[in-house]
């Protein structure tokens, strides 16, 4: 039944090629003999021994999981904060405003959002002594700022879709209202808070521009570390790096498609 | 299935009783959004016992109404007393009412049981007691088997009967009901709402029940209470409504009816003389409206009591030639639109009582339609 358009098939292959082919070949030559890394001169592990014994690089890893763990749960709260009073709470006095203000970073250039962040800390610093120098907690608390932003967007999405009527009924059951937002509100959008969260996390890993501006002496973030190390020529070191990342995500997003169609298979019976 | 008839209410129904002492009291209670006034000035007495239908089209108010008895609207005005008590500013969890919500609004990351549970937990019972309660009203909706499902997997029948188990489960003085069926197919709707009769007469808790569609209304209601556009325009029994209805708009609204218009003529002991000249004749009708010779009026008849046949026949007061123009052939009746000479129309229903169609008129032909006085009522024009 099915016809076969060999137009589609071409664009479909040439599509995967243009998504693909950049990862595939810094996977290649994550395992390059070579130390030149566009030459291929055989397989080798060694690169990734090179990895393990890199201190810099291991140091920068370990401070960029802090930094998105603790900033994603500090944007998580926020975010599901500035949601909930935004969707739930009607009108009040400064709703237009904390809408603005939640989103505005979502649209502002990360250069500008860096920068008036560096200025802050630094007349806070100068003015009320706190934060005392820049490092993890300046990197944390400009990663929760912009992390916060899609939080709120992606609760808000999900709160909008919610029922009233569910949350309603807890009340009308007996239940206060914090009581309800514990009980019924959290449960219903949880995976918006993970998706939240995780959104949040990845940002917060990936960040270059704002990490650059607020961090301090002795603090270098996992990209700041690979944009240093490829300025003065990509080392295969990273190559190797590159590639672990891809298989931890590979395997997280394969575990997470499982468990939904899991779920949906459970809700459909 | 008898005990049916057996309900709750006795043999002197409480609202005809002027003794009797309202179970809930709405006085005077209005709600306005912005400048939209959505309920006005409602007052309304129901009793201990009744199943009570709030009935309307779309945007009447009548689910905001409801919501001002559950606590989640505030009334702009007038008060509500539920067994003697203001509820006025009071929470939603701390009125003697509990609610089904059209939605059904069951938590879907709870258990049937820990759905049911929710309420009684909040009261802080006794964890033994919480148990027996669940299951006695997991048995009393037939959901016994189901009680460990999650809401996403039952069907919506069964996710009904949880819904009103729910609400039923915390013993409230009072059931709120948003279009308890609405969300069930025809046939199913049909069987639930006897159950739902049933369950009512031997929980015997007072239920509010809010509902657009008049059958439903009509076999559930102890009473109904019709609303527009925010006013409750006519309160009585099912039989009352339809039979005696006060305006053309609740005539219309329950059932189909034929409104014709006419000028009083005179009045003979019961019966009323009217002239109508769209039926080209003059007619009687036994009513008391209070009508002086030449006000305009209006004869409103039920289709199902016109009487229909090829030849005039013996024993009814008002009798008019018409021309069958339309037939729809409903399975149980037929549906006839008659054209009159005046080129005016009306509806006749007739019941198939035999499975042959010999003897059922057909489109063109003339037939003589007749109606009793009783028949018919009297309407404001």
């Amino acid at each position: 039944m099915r016809q076969k358009f060999p137009v589609m098939t071409a664009i479909a292959v040439l599509g995967f090629v243009f998504l693909y082919a950049p990862i595939l070949s810094l996977i290649v030559f994550s395992f390059n003999e070579s130390r030149l890394v566009t030459v291929w001169s055989g397989f080798s592990l060694k690169w990734y021994g090179e990895l393990f014994r890199d201190t810099q690089i291991l140091e920068a890893a370990w401070l960029s999981l802090k930094i998105a763990g603790l900033s994603a749960s500090l944007a998580l709260v926020i975010g599901t904060l500035a949601a909930f009073a935004l969707v739930r709470f009607g009108r009040f006095r400064g709703r237009m405003a904390l809408g603005v203000m939640v989103s505005a970073p979502l649209v502002m250039p990360e250069v500008i959002v860096g920068l008036s962040l560096l200025l802050l800390f630094v007349s806070m610093e100068g003015l009320i002594g706190w934060p005392g120098g820049r490092g993890l907690l300046t990197i944390t608390i400009a990663h929760a700022t912009f992390g916060a932003a899609f939080v709120a967007v992606v609760i808000q999405s999900r709160l909008v879709t919610m029922e009233m009527d569910l949350e309603e009924a807890a009340l009308d059951l007996g239940a206060r209202p914090l009581r309800v937002f514990f009980d019924v509100t959290l449960p219903v959008i949880a995976p918006a808070l993970v998706s939240g969260w995780l959104l949040a996390f990845t940002l917060s890993l990936d960040d270059l521009v704002i990490a650059s501006f607020v961090s301090g002496p002795g603090a270098s973030t996992l990209p700041m570390v690979i944009f240093s190390k490829v300025r003065l020529g990509v080392s295969p070191d990273v190559n190797a790096l590159a590639t672990l990342i891809i298989v931890i995500v590979s395997i997280a997003v394969t575990i997470a498609a499982l468990h939904i169609t899991r779920s949906n298979k459970h809700a459909a019976r | 299935m008898t005990e049916l008839s057996t309900a709750t209410i006795p043999a002197v129904p409480p609202w005809a009783d002027p003794e009797a002492q309202p179970f809930l009291r709405l006085d005077g209670v209005s709600k306005s959004f912005g400048g939209f006034e959505a309920v006005r000035g409602v007052s309304l007495d129901i009793y201990r016992g009744e199943l009570f239908c709030l009935l309307g089209g779309s945007g009447c108010g009548k689910s905001t109404l409801l919501r001002m008895l559950a606590g989640f609207e505030r009334p702009s005005a007038g008060r509500v007393l539920i067994d003697g008590e203001d509820q006025a500013g009071r929470a939603p969890h701390a009125r003697p009412t509990n609610m089904m919500f059209q939605s059904y609004a069951l938590f879907p990351h709870m258990s049937v049981e820990k759905n049911i549970a929710y309420g009684l937990k909040r009261d802080g019972l006794p964890r033994a007691e919480i148990a027996t309660r669940v299951a006695d009203i997991l048995s009393l909706v037939q959901m016994t088997p189901f009680a460990k499902r999650k809401p996403d997997q039952l069907s919506g029948g069964q996710r009904q009967r949880v819904a009103l188990a729910r609400a039923l489960v915390k013993r409230p003085k009072l059931l709120l009901l948003d279009e308890p069926l609405g969300a069930l197919d025809r046939k199913l709707r049909e069987e639930t709402q006897f159950e739902l009769k049933k369950i009512q007469a031997e929980v015997g808790i007072t239920f509010v029940v809010v509902t657009h569609d008049q059958e439903e209304a009509m076999t559930l209601s102890s009473r109904i209470g019709v609303m527009n556009a925010g006013e409750i325009v006519q309160v009585g029994t099912p039989h009352e409504i339809y039979e005696h209805p006060h305006s053309r708009f609740v005539a219309n609204f329950i059932g189909s009816v034929n409104c014709i218009e006419g000028r009083v003529t005179g009045r003979e002991g019961a019966l009323l003389r009217l002239a109508c000249p769209d039926l080209g004749a003059e007619v009687t009708v036994e009513s008391g409206f209070e009508a002086g010779a030449g006000e305009r009026v209006a004869l409103a008849l039920r289709p199902e009591k016109i009487a229909m046949g090829r030849a005039a026949r013996p024993g009814f007061e008002n009798t008019v030639t018409g021309r069958i123009e339309e037939v729809a052939y409903m399975g149980n009746l037929t549906i006839f639109q008659v054209g009159l000479d005046s080129g005016a129309r009306l509806r006749v229903t007739q019941s198939n009582t035999t499975r042959t169609d010999a003897e059922v008129p057909r489109i063109g032909e003339t037939v003589q339609l007749q109606w009793s006085g009783a028949a018919g009522f009297v309407l404001a024009a």
